[in-house]
């Protein structure tokens, strides 16, 4: 390991002149520094933020969880093998060579956590939130799911057990839940609208839109 | 301060195209796109990348308490430099003296992008 490490990590946590422009600056000279010696062009990464900040969202795994409660013969291929479910909507890249789907039901919550950094089903849900990725959330709901959920707006009774799937090098999750009985009659483009993001990471319950409804589509 | 963890019913909003905000600061969205944009040109695989992440944030955690405010794209920075000086991609001098040369510009100077 490098000779710097220790220089390095004060500065960014807490600088005398501002961590967050000093973070700026140092990462200006890593993109200018790795373009000089052309290993990467601006014109790359800004379709990369792009992608990430508009193309690629949880509006992706809320259009496979509403296939998965309208059409059986497809819930059970997302159950099977969720990398090739979710390719049949075009769906795939980094962080999705190996997507588990897991089936909440009456007596079974999941919840899905990544305990040593941040793994998360990018081709499904985009980049994560910045709970997600807290040292409280990933070291509490391991320990402690039932209390964290309910801190969170989640409140499952005792007969409920929760299981924490925790991302490793090879396998992210999502969350496949419930369909509510409130939308029985819905059909799947409308279902989307039910699905949040923090119920497919499961610390949330599918809920109808808001009524200005007209996001999503 | 960092984000509560206990996010407000505004931030479960249903899900939509632009509906989040994924980058809380410019510099973010460039460190990600940077690391991103070497494994997609094979410079370094992402796995070795997520073993420096996770040293990075591991180090952190030692040093510091869970409530302490946190930046994660800090840590994914510290991850990305040790990853070039450790696969002798660029140097931390190399890199020290472009952050002062960064830093030394005029008030008001015209970015290149």
């Amino acid at each position: 390991m490098s000779d710097h490490d220790h220089d390095h990590d004060d500065d960014h946590d807490h600088s005398h002149d501002g961590p967050a422009q000093r973070n700026a600056l140092r990462v200006e000279a890593l993109e200018t520094l790795l373009t000089d010696k052309g290993l990467v062009d601006s014109a790359a990464i800004d379709a990369i933020i792009r992608l990430y900040e508009q193309d690629i969202g949880p509006m992706n795994g809320a259009r496979v969880v509403a296939r998965a409660w309208s059409d059986p013969a497809y819930k059970q291929r997302l159950l099977e093998n969720a990398t090739a479910a979710v390719a049949e909507f075009g769906f795939g890249g980094p962080q999705g060579e190996r997507l588990v789907a897991v089936e909440n039901g009456p007596r079974v919550h999941n919840v899905i956590v990544c305990t040593l950094c941040s793994c998360y089903p990018w081709p499904v849900l985009g980049l994560p939130p910045s709970w997600y990725k807290s040292p409280a959330y990933r070291s509490r709901v391991v320990r402690e799911p039932r209390a964290v959920l309910r801190e969170m707006g989640l409140a499952l009774p005792d007969s409920v057990e929760i299981r924490v799937w925790d991302s490793s090098a090879e396998v992210r999750y999502l969350v496949l839940p419930e369909r509510p009985a409130e939308a029985a009659a819905l059909d799947e483009a409308a279902l989307a609208g039910w699905v949040t993001r923090d119920a497919m990471i499961g610390v949330g319950q599918p809920r109808a839109p808001h009524p200005r409804g007209s996001e999503g589509r | 301060m960092s984000e509560p963890l206990f996010a407000d019913d505004e931030t479960i909003a249903p899900p939509r195209r632009n509906g989040e905000l994924v980058f809380e600061a410019p510099w973010e969205g460039r460190v990600f796109g940077v690391a991103a944009a070497l494994c997609e040109r094979g410079v370094f695989s992402w796995d070795e990348f997520r073993v420096c992440l996770i040293t990075e944030i591991a180090d952190w955690e030692r040093r510091h308490a869970l409530d302490e405010p946190y930046r994660y794209y800090a840590r994914w920075q510290a991850a990305l430099e040790r990853l070039l000086v450790e696969k002798g991609l660029c140097s931390a001098v190399e890199l020290d003296s472009r952050e002062h040369a960064l830093a030394s510009r005029p008030a008001g100077h015209d970015h290149a992008k």
